[in-house]
């Protein structure tokens, strides 16, 4: 059923900072693309383009679909997700020593991006059902329905969409309802565990991920070998200065020192071009971003709209976070794109359907009251 | 309406929650911001530095050595083009596979590949793996570019020297300049890698015909690949030497040598010039310009016969009767000695509980200070000697210039020795004995002198005393210039001695010629003066007397020297010659200066006539 009231002012703006964000994305992806192209004669701007038309395809789909249908099938839909997870497994692309893409002719599809997605819907619809009470209810049966999901992507291995994964359930966990005494024990419980979890995470790990990790603490030790993805983006995003260097004196990016400058790294290219002015402006587009997601979700008519919204934020602000902390040097190099810049099929559809989601709660909030 | 308290109540425990998280990605961002700040405006001049170290790189342009030539303008050493393969180690992606791959190509040993990267300090200069490449590896290097990152073929010259081992002692050779003289003010301003003189002219003329380098800075993208120029200071080339070398005269000498150790000096009396300067065994100066395999260092540095020794100078042998020529002068400059003085020759000379002996068994009779010049007397210079005392004969060796340096362009000449009683006290810390005058007095014992020396001091007993210091280089052309810059003779004083003792000098040596000794140097073209020579090997020798020479081994056999000059009367070329372990001096070594003295007489003949038809 499409919706076919117009969009209000509201909508106008969360549709503009959006669109902002995305040709900021195509802008620096262009910069660093230009130039013989790498790997076939269509520019990855180019192709980034058609990824935004099915992302918008994606968003409008998310718009139109009443969430509360959708939240009817979240279990089917979690459960086809392990499937196609467990699928990739057997049947997926391997490359670098992860198996993580289907193959489809030219594209490659990444099932766990869009199962942060699903995680989200089958949380919010586990938390908005019932009341929820109780150590039991509250923690470890979300965990248990987390877990199955989590467990296949770190066999990928996928370390950046695990810790996604991780805390989408945690902020949902927090956000639906642990009162403060059963944080602090989940807290102390946590910390106990950690050490048991993290040896099963870094022996799960392949060597060049526990390479980044640990030219993490110093890119240094070996500029030219480990730490040189680390390295490389600090000098861009450092030498980019106040003012930034402009697309053609971006000598980092141009002269492709910066490696993955149009995937993981694109905020580096983006600091080096326009400097700490530049990116404090990026940044207000994201706060915005924030802003007006949570308002969605706060002004959400019930729980399930307002958890289904809290956990599209998290997600977005999640990779966010992670993404322009690692490219800084204060996160680990993991992996994860920035949503609506870095170049992806999947990111890119998947983070528009994730916008879709937001605006399809907002949309829903009065029709309580028709 | 309970259910919908708690539900409501719920539902903003849910809001509230929810600002936590709102608040929380805030935070985030602000946090991030406070990075953004530190990288950007704290430390963005550092990082700008780092991007700007990662953009550019200065690539040394290297200048062409200057020519050199002879004193006819014959091309002695020059440039040719060589394909050199250089390593950027900060563009190095994997350094064993580069190792491995070099291998495979051209043939580089992987364990020296890895050792020399192992000790490059500074990453960003590119440093030489191998000079002269074959067309086909170059090839082969090129063709696996791509993948090999870091790898730079560059077209650069390499000296060459036309004439290989002829006058190698004398030209030097050339190599990378080394980590400590970088530290040396003399070679400031070169880079790592620079081309510098190892030896010879190309070490003490380096300075003159090294050139200015260049630098070109160019913008590289991360695999190294040049982008384009941003900045190019030219180089300049080094400076033109003309030297004193008679290239056939040269090239005579030492093929005259042989297979023969030894060396030839031949001197232009009226000026110090070194018409020829042979060393042998020589070295092939195009092998040792090249970078050099430890192996093949190793064989060269340990050949016994050390045929890096430029003998004409390091080379410090006793100069046996050769040295009667000092000891004369020193007893006709003296007033307890005449050239009337005469001595009955025995064949012996008691001197303590030793009996010294004359070369020649049963002696030569009584005997004046001309017949025994003639006639290489033994026993006259040993009662010369023991009359004079050894610092007498000292003091005129060194008005002759032994046991100083000539001060010939050249690097490490040594200067022999001239005994005294101080200096045999200051280095021995003992007295001096009678009998070691003796020796002294026929130039053995402690004597010992350069060939190059001996040949400064018959020079200066042909040009009736004026002491030249040998000239190496005759003129400097300058590239930018054009411009001839002449090299003036410079001498170091005269040898006060009478016009009578240079006039019997000059008859006693034209008679070793005529009727003496070295009656091999006799020559129908010229008349030639000279003085024979023969040099007890150092060393254990078996000193029967008695013994034949030939039945000796070659070791322990006599040097044979010969110096000379020509024409006796107007003296146009002063020899001196040594052949190692070949016995008396007038059979082996006086050929070869009659030899020398015939072919630059007629060289210089045809010049003149040359000259003269020209000038008509």
């Amino acid at each position: 059923m499409i919706d076919v009231r117009t969009p209000d002012n509201f909508e106008w703006r969360f549709v503009l900072v959006a669109m902002g964000i995305l040709a900021v994305g195509v802008l620096s992806i262009y910069s660093v693309s230009s130039g013989p192209a790498s790997g076939g004669h269509v520019p990855l701007y180019a192709k980034q383009l058609v990824w935004i038309l099915i992302g918008t395809l994606a968003f409008l789909t998310a718009v139109a679909i009443d969430y509360h249908k959708l939240a009817r099938h979240a279990y089917v839909l979690y459960g086809a997700m392990l499937l196609l997870l467990a699928l990739v497994l057997v049947m997926g692309r391997s490359t670098r020593g992860a198996q993580r893409w289907f193959a489809l002719g030219p594209f490659a599809f990444q099932p766990s991006e869009v199962a942060k997605l699903v995680l989200v819907l089958v949380l919010a619809k586990y938390f908005a059902d019932v009341q929820r009470s109780g150590w039991i209810q509250r923690v470890i049966v979300p965990g248990l329905l987390m877990l199955p999901g989590l467990i296949l992507i770190l066999k990928q291995p996928d370390l950046g969409t695990a810790m996604s994964f991780t805390f989408i359930f945690v902020s949902m966990v927090l956000v639906g309802g642990l009162h403060t005494k059963a944080l602090g024990m989940g807290i102390l419980f946590t910390s106990m565990l950690f050490p048991f979890v993290w040896e099963l995470i870094w022996t799960s790990l392949h060597d060049y991920q526990r390479e980044r990790i640990l030219t993490f603490w110093d890119p240094m030790i070996d500029p030219a070998g480990k730490g040189y993805h680390a390295l490389q983006a600090r000098i861009a995003i450092g030498s980019g200065g106040l003012l930034g260097k402009g697309l053609d004196e971006a000598t980092q990016s141009r002269l492709k020192f910066l490696p993955e400058g149009h995937t993981d790294f694109v905020f580096a290219v983006f600091a080096e071009q326009w400097g700490f002015i530049g990116v404090l402006v990026l940044f207000a587009l994201f706060a915005a971003l924030i802003f007006l997601a949570a308002e969605i979700a706060f002004k959400a008519k019930d729980p399930l709209g307002l958890l289904l919204a809290a956990g599209m934020l998290s997600m977005l602000g999640f990779c966010l976070m992670v993404n322009v902390g690692m490219t800084m040097g204060i996160f680990p190099i993991v992996g994860i794109p920035l949503p609506l810049m870095s170049y992806g099929g999947t990111t890119t559809v998947t983070s528009m359907a994730a916008l879709g989601l937001l605006l399809n709660v907002k949309r829903r909030r009065l029709t309580l009251f028709y | 309406m309970s259910k919908f308290t708690t539900q409501h109540e719920d539902f903003k425990n849910l809001q509230r929650r929810l600002l936590y998280l709102r608040m929380g990605l805030l935070i985030g961002l602000l946090l991030l911001s406070a990075r953004l700040w530190y990288l950007q405006v704290v430390k963005g001049t550092y990082y700008r530095a780092l991007s700007e170290q990662n953009r550019v790189r200065t690539v040394a342009l290297k200048p062409a050595r200057g020519l050199i030539f002879d004193r006819h303008g014959e091309l002695l050493a020059n440039n040719i083009p060589s394909f050199n393969l250089y390593l950027t180690v900060e563009d190095i992606r994997d350094k064993d596979s580069l190792a491995a791959a070099l291998e495979d190509l051209i043939g580089l040993p992987r364990d020296e590949t890895k050792k020399r990267l192992a000790q490059q300090a500074k990453s960003y200069v590119p440093i030489l793996l191998k000079a002269a490449l074959t067309l086909r590896e170059a090839a082969l290097i090129e063709g696996h570019r791509l993948d090999l990152t870091g790898l730079q073929i560059q077209a650069e010259s390499q000296r060459y020297y036309l004439h290989g081992p002829l006058a190698s002692h004398l030209l030097g050779y050339v190599g990378e300049v080394s980590p400590e003289q970088l530290d040396e003010p003399a070679f400031e301003g070169l880079v790592p890698g620079s081309i510098v003189g190892k030896a010879g002219v190309e070490k003490t003329y380096d300075r003159v015909i090294r050139g200015t380098p260049g630098e070109k800075t160019i913008e590289v993208d991360a695999r190294g690949n040049e982008q384009r120029t941003v900045e190019i200071v030219e180089q300049t080339p080094g400076n033109d030497l003309y030297l004193s070398i008679d290239l056939p005269l040269q090239r005579l000498a030492a093929s005259l040598l042989g297979e023969e150790s030894g060396a030839v000096v031949a001197l232009d009396p009226t000026n110090g010039d070194v018409l020829a300067m042979v060393s042998s065994p020589a070295f092939d100066p195009n092998v040792l310009s090249r970078s050099l395999s430890p192996a093949i260092w190793e064989q060269i540095a340990s050949d016994q016969r050390h045929p890096l020794t430029n003998r004409a100078l390091q080379g410090q042998y006793p100069p046996g009767s050769t040295f009667k020529i000092i000891v004369a002068s020193a007893a006709l400059e003296s007033d307890k000695w005449s050239a009337d003085t005469k001595v009955r020759c025995t064949g012996t000379f008691p001197s303590g509980n030793h009996v010294f002996r004359d070369w020649k068994k049963g002696g030569h009779g009584v005997m004046d200070m001309y017949q025994a010049i003639v006639q290489s007397c033994d026993v006259y210079f040993y009662n010369v000697g023991h009359r004079l005392g050894i610092d007498t004969i000292a003091e005129m060796a060194r008005l002759f210039g032994l046991g100083q340096p000539t001060g010939i362009e050249l690097p490490s000449e040594r200067i022999g020795i001239v005994p005294s009683t101080e200096w045999k006290q200051r280095v021995r810390q003992e007295q001096w004995y009678a009998g070691e005058t003796i020796s002294a007095a026929i130039g053995q014992g402690y004597v010992s002198v350069t060939p190059l020396q001996m040949a400064v001091a018959t020079a200066a007993v042909a040009n009736d005393g004026t002491l030249y210091k040998p000239r190496l280089v005759r003129a400097i052309r300058e590239r930018t210039t054009s411009r001839l810059q002449e090299m003036p003779p410079q001498d170091r004083g005269t040898i006060p001695l009478k016009d009578q003792t240079f006039a019997l000098l000059h008859e006693s040596l034209r008679g070793v010629v005529t009727s003496g000794t070295g009656g091999r140097a006799r020559s129908k073209m010229v008349e030639i003066a000279g003085k024979t020579g023969t040099a007890q090997a150092v060393g254990a020798r078996p000193s029967q007397t008695g013994t034949s020479h030939e039945a000796l081994p070659k070791q322990f056999r006599d040097h044979a020297w010969f110096v000379a000059y020509a024409p006796a009367e107007d003296p146009k070329i002063a020899v001196a010659v040594i052949v190692e372990h070949m016995g008396h001096g007038g059979t082996f070594a006086a050929p070869i200066a009659k030899a020398l003295i015939e072919e630059y007489l007629k060289t210089l003949e045809t010049d003149d006539r040359r000259q003269n038809t020209g000038q008509l």
